[in-house]
Parts: structure tokens; C-alpha cells; sequence
């Protein structure tokens, strides 16, 4: 897994509530066998017009927008299918962290286990955010994991919570399955004692 | 010390739960598909890992198929083709059990872990899929999980979780004739909006609940997730042992009355408390109909598609007038003055055969309505021979239904079956995000018997006052 530790980048604002992963990833995209190769399609319906041109009027496509690697969003953001492409594609996209009031647990889930840090933040502080994004070009904001804060340079200070055993393994880049299976031994009892039971 | 059902099966899976650190909980049985597989199989080989348990692994085809008779030849679309052969490939070598095209039990991952018996109370359950909450019908904590977690579960059997909340959702009273299992889900998740549910584990409990067969339960459980929960349980009763019971995996004979009398001890006790409640009154519901872009976002058929300023939240405000334009709707319209072009009954939601007999009912003796296309795909197989063998599917043939084969289909519209942009579709399924059945198509959530009924009426209708025959 890519590390997370420290990333200051300019804010790409999508202002819209429950952001599904059907938006994200639409389901005629999911059928490739590898991780990669889903940047292009990320909200393909909104970001495409009929003819494959890039449509003016969706935000993410306006120039200024363009090096974010810093997405804020509304609330319940990564709702609905568990489809992992769907951070996958955001990360190809060029985005490394996701700041929202609230995302969907399967879709945090998922981010977290490919690096993509997913930042709860309160309603004020998020609306401050998008605002200060949607109102010039070039605001940018630094997501620090290590001291768990969002800053800019207007004054804003916030500081988000994260699960101190997924933190240690964002800071780390940790692989979730290698740390498991070093509990090997605890497993294969655990599982003795099942089998038996059942 | 007094404990809801979810605490039981948590505690019982907990293989470790060191200082820190989320719960490493043991997962009894593992559900894969084609679509978010492959990538899991291919890390699992440059690890030089192997899949733990091949014995607690099951996988099919299901969201790729084609409906329309073709499914045994090549598949049409070569990057779906790849995918279901990556699969085949992917259990050959590792050993999981494939309930191919060519296996009466293939199906929909979620009605054919229940129709063969490997969902089983108590257990843990997970699936690279979020309709997974439908197997908590048994009284087993099932849940979806992204591939990283899926290559997870293969190589070790256990899955890093935190501990969720727990929530009662309490249906009280008795529903009405014509009022389903899904309009009391639909209703719930009306009531808490689409993440109304976050971070929680909901147990639904109350009367209307345990009047229902497992098929409601079913459907209930299963759209859990639209409500933002990964799990939803039901404690499991006589309705529940009587419709396992002679299935091919549950245990059989004098192994069966044990497990029976386990999974009796399974129920939430008296006396244990659950973070939240939720209370629903089922006298009140009538049939919903979904009128926006998420399942929250429903009405009752007898009342008006809304208004984006009936709303005062301005996050709600934005998303009804999204939901508005892309759903090509004006507030104040009469639910059943809404036209619809198409009506698909299938999906893991509401595909079963107690839902195709629930449908055949309102259908018998009558046409679809000339300007709509009626489709049917049962969520298995087996389901399909079950409905052939019951005269159903002369029942919708005769009416004018296509009668499909069972798989995900329009659903999600992965297979060719999708909606052409601005067509309205009256749909058993579960999500109705813009372009889920297809860019530009129009989704509405409903139950069978709804759905049943649009097909012929050409429109929305009250289901309540159909007459059967």
C-alpha cells in the first residue's frame, strides 16, 4: 500500500450529497481483471458528454481544479456498492485524500487499504473548505496524518480522527494481509477449536 | 450479562483483539463472484499466497450473464468473457467450489447461499458485495467488503474489524394486504435517509417482522446497506429452521435438531440494551414507490412526488432538485400518474419464488400494457425451475412477459440488459442512482406485486386495491 504521512495540494470541490460509487465507477467499467486502468472513467456520466469530449460544466474538469489532489465532498460520500475500483479510480485520478462530514464504511474501508486517506471533518469546517475552493483557483489545504490536522493559510485549524492501528499502517504503507498472517499460530487455534465445535 | 444477538456472534468470532487494534473476527463462509475477485486471486499469486480455506469458500456467476438464452455460448462482450474465465481459472487452481452456468445452483450469490443451504445462523458471512446483509435474514452477521478485504479473507479466513453500534429497528403492528416486505424497508430507509445507518449493525425486530417468510426477511435485510448499515440481523425462529430444514448443506437428522437448538440461543436477551431504537408502525405504510436518485428518497403510491423546497436542509434541498431533473419529474405529480416504460422483477432484493409467485398473482389473466416492456429474471436457477414447474412463467409469458434467466442483470446493467437514456423503469431492485440501469435510464423502487402491477396498468398503481383472481 502507498504511504499517507503529510500532503499539501490545491482542493478540488464536488459539492453534492451522497456521492455513490455507481457515480464514481459507473458499472460498465468494473469488468477489468487488474487494479489499474479506471482513472479515465471516474465519473464517467458527469464528466463525459456524448461524444467521449470532456463536459465544460462539471467542475472537475475546469483547469484550475485539474493538479487537486485533494477532493472535498458532502456528506455520506461513497455510498451504496462495495466496488473498490471506485478509490482505485479516484487515486488514478490524481487524488490522494477525501475530506467529507461523513463516507459510507465499506467505501472508508476501501480507501484505507489503498492509501487514499478519507478525512471526517464537521459540517462548518467542510463548508469553509468548499467554500474557499469553489471561490478562486489555487486554494490549497495540507492533510498531516501524523498530527491528525487540516490547515490552510486563511486561518483554518482542524483536526480529524482516524483508528490509531489504520494510521500506523497509512504512515507505515503496512500490507493488512502480511500483518494477519504473522497471527498465524493464533488462527490455526482459533480454527481447531471451531472445527471441533462444529 | 444480558447480550443483543450481534454481541453473541461477535464474541464467538473473535480470534484476536489485540491492544489497539481493531477485532481480528473469524468468517465462517465467503461468498466470491466475478466481478470483484480477480484482482484478490492475481495478489494472492505475485504473494505466493494461497486461499485458506477452499472448504469455506463458494463462488458463481452472476453479474455478467447474459438473460436471453445465450448464456452458454461465449459471451459476447470479450472484457466480461475474460472476467468470468478469470474466475474459473481462479478456483480451479485454488480449489473454491464454482456453481458455473451449466449448475442448476448457479444464480445470484445472495439467493443461492440460502436456497443451498450454506447460510446458516450464527455464522459470519462476507462477500466482495454490498447486498451481503441479506444472509442477517438467517440470524448470521453477513457483510460486504471491498477486494483488498476479499484477497483478506481468502488468505487468512479472518478480517480486521472494528466493533460497530447496534441499533434496534422495530416494526410494530401488522401490514395491510398489498404491503410488502420491501415497502417496510423502503419506508425504514425513507425514515434515516442513505446513511442514516452509519456505523451501526441494525437488528430488526418487532411483529410485522416475525410474520414474515424468509423471503421478506430477506428483502429487508438485504437493503440494509441503502440505509448506510453493513449489517442487518433478524432472529432466527421456526419460520426460519422450517425453510432451511432438507436443504442440501444444513445438517440433517439428529445433527439438525442440535443446531436448531443453538441457533435458538442465538436471539437477543431480554434484558440486553442496543445503542439506538427505531420505531415503524406498520398499520400506517401503504406500497412505496422510489421518485428520486437514492433509495432514501421514496413516497407513498398514493401520495405527490415532492418539491425540492418541501425540504429544509439545503444538502436535501440540492439533492431532490438533482434528483428531480435527472428522474424528468415535477413536483406535486401524482405517484400514480407516473408513466412507465419498463418493469424488471429480478435482482437479490426481490427474485425469489416467493416474490415471482407474489407477482404471478396480480398478473394472471392479464396483458402487459402495450407501451411497456416487462421482463423477469428469477435470482437463480433453481428459482426458475422451481417457477417453471408451478406454471409461472406461462402465467407472465402469457401476459406478455419476457421470462429470462436468473443472474444480476439489469440490477446494475453490467450484462447488455440496461435502460436506454430517459426510459422509466418500475424495478424490484434495490438502487435507484442515476444511470444504474443504464446512462440516462430512470429507476423506481418497488416491490413485486408493484411492479406486477405498473407492467399491466402502464403506470404506477395502488396495489392495494388490485383485484386477484
Amino acid at each position: 500500500m502507498e504511504k499517507f504521512t503529510r500532503l499539501t495540494s490545491i482542493v478540488a470541490p464536488l459539492d453534492r450529497a451522497n456521492v455513490d460509487t455507481d457515480q464514481i465507477i459507473p458499472k460498465q467499467f468494473l469488468k477489468r481483471i487488474e487494479r489499474t486502468g479506471f482513472g479515465e472513467f471516474a465519473f464517467f456520466d458527469w464528466r463525459y458528454l456524448e461524444d467521449g469530449v470532456p463536459n465544460p460544466d462539471f467542475i472537475l474538469n475546469e483547469d484550475r481544479y485539474r493538479n487537486a489532489n485533494i477532493l472535498v465532498g458532502g456528506r455520506n460520500f461513497g455510498s451504496g456498492s462495495s466496488r473498490e475500483h471506485a478509490p482505485w479510480a479516484l487515486m488514478e485520478m490524481g487524488y490522494k485524500s477525501i475530506i467529507a462530514t461523513s463516507f459510507a464504511d465499506i467505501f472508508r474501508n476501501n480507501c484505507m487499504q489503498n492509501g487514499l486517506l478519507p478525512v471526517i471533518l464537521s459540517e462548518s469546517e467542510v463548508d469553509t473548505i468548499m467554500a474557499r475552493a469553489l471561490r478562486g483557483s489555487g486554494y490549497k489545504v495540507t492533510v498531516d496524518l501524523e498530527t491528525q490536522t487540516v490547515t490552510d493559510d486563511q486561518g483554518l485549524n482542524a483536526s480529524f480522527e482516524v483508528d490509531p492501528f489504520r494510521k500506523n499502517s497509512l504512515l507505515e504503507g503496512l500490507d493488512d494481509v502480511g500483518i494477519t498472517m504473522s497471527l498465524g499460530e493464533v488462527i490455526d487455534s482459533f480454527e481447531e477449536k471451531r472445527t471441533a465445535r462444529w | 450479562m444480558a447480550k443483543t444477538m450481534f454481541e453473541k456472534i461477535w464474541e464467538q468470532h473473535i480470534v484476536a483483539e489485540p491492544e489497539g487494534q481493531p477485532a481480528l473476527i473469524y468468517i465462517d463462509l465467503h461468498l466470491v463472484h466475478e466481478v470483484t475477485s480477480p484482482q484478490a486471486f492475481e495478489a494472492l499469486r505475485l504473494t505466493n499466497r494461497k486461499v485458506r480455506r477452499p472448504d469455506l469458500t463458494i463462488s458463481t456467476v452472476d453479474h455478467n450473464l447474459p438473460t436471453d438464452g445465450t448464456r452458454n455460448e461465449v459471451i459476447k462482450d470479450p472484457i466480461a468473457r475474460i472476467q468470468v474465465d478469470t474466475l474459473r481459472k481462479n478456483c480451479e487452481e485454488s480449489g473454491v467450489v464454482l456453481y458455473d452456468i451449466d449448475s442448476e445452483a448457479q444464480g445470484i450469490v445472495h439467493v443461492i447461499g440460502p436456497e443451498q443451504g450454506y447460510t446458516q445462523p450464527g455464522m459470519t458471512i462476507v462477500c466482495g458485495d454490498s447486498h451481503t446483509s441479506t444472509h442477517g435474514a438467517f440470524g448470521s452477521l453477513a457483510f460486504g467488503i471491498g477486494t483488498s478485504e476479499v484477497e483478506h479473507v481468502l488468505a487468512t479466513q479472518t478480517l480486521r474489524q472494528a466493533k460497530p453500534k447496534t441499533m434496534e429497528v422495530r416494526f410494530n403492528g401488522e401490514l395491510n394486504k398489498g404491503v410488502t416486505a420491501k415497502d417496510m424497508i423502503l419506508a425504514a430507509i425513507g425514515t434515516v435517509g442513505t446513511a442514516g445507518w452509519t456505523g451501526y449493525v441494525v437488528e430488526y425486530t418487532g411483529d410485522a417482522i416475525k410474520k414474515l417468510d424468509m423471503a421478506g426477511r430477506m428483502t429487508v435485510c438485504n437493503m440494509t446497506i441503502e440505509g448506510g448499515a453493513r449489517a442487518g440481523l433478524i432472529a432466527p425462529d421456526d419460520t426460519t429452521f422450517d425453510w432451511m430444514k432438507g436443504r442440501k448443506f444444513v445438517p440433517k437428522g439428529d445433527a439438525f435438531d442440535a443446531a436448531v437448538a443453538e441457533w435458538r440461543e442465538l436471539a437477543t436477551d431480554e434484558d440486553a440494551e442496543y445503542d439506538e431504537l427505531l420505531e415503524i408502525d406498520c398499520d400506517s405504510l401503504e406500497p412505496y414507490v422510489s421518485w428520486g436518485t437514492n433509495p432514501g428518497q421514496v413516497a407513498k403510491v398514493t401520495d405527490r412526488v415532492p418539491s425540492a423546497d418541501d425540504f429544509e436542509n439545503p444538502a436535501d434541498v440540492s439533492s431532490a432538485k438533482h434528483a428531480l431533473e435527472y428522474m424528468g419529474l415535477t413536483g406535486g405529480t401524482q405517484i400514480e400518474d407516473i408513466a412507465i416504460d419498463r418493469v424488471f422483477i429480478g435482482s437479490c432484493t426481490n427474485a425469489r419464488i416467493e416474490d415471482l409467485r407474489s407477482a404471478s398473482q396480480i398478473v394472471k389473466g392479464r396483458t402487459v400494457a402495450s407501451t411497456v416492456r416487462a421482463q423477469i429474471m428469477p435470482g437463480s436457477t433453481l428459482t426458475k425451475i422451481l417457477a417453471e414447474k408451478e406454471g409461472l412463467d406461462q402465467i407472465f409469458k402469457d401476459a406478455g412477459f419476457e421470462w429470462r434467466e436468473s443472474g444480476c442483470s439489469m440490477c446494475l446493467g453490467m450484462n447488455p440488459d440496461i435502460l436506454v437514456p430517459g426510459e422509466r423503469c418500475a424495478s424490484t431492485s434495490n438502487r435507484n442512482f442515476e444511470g444504474r440501469q443504464g446512462k440516462g435510464g430512470r429507476t423506481h423502487l418497488v416491490s413485486p406485486a408493484m411492479a406486477a402491477a405498473a407492467a399491466i396498468a402502464g403506470h404506477f398503481v395502488d396495489v392495494r386495491y388490485w383485484e386477484t383472481e
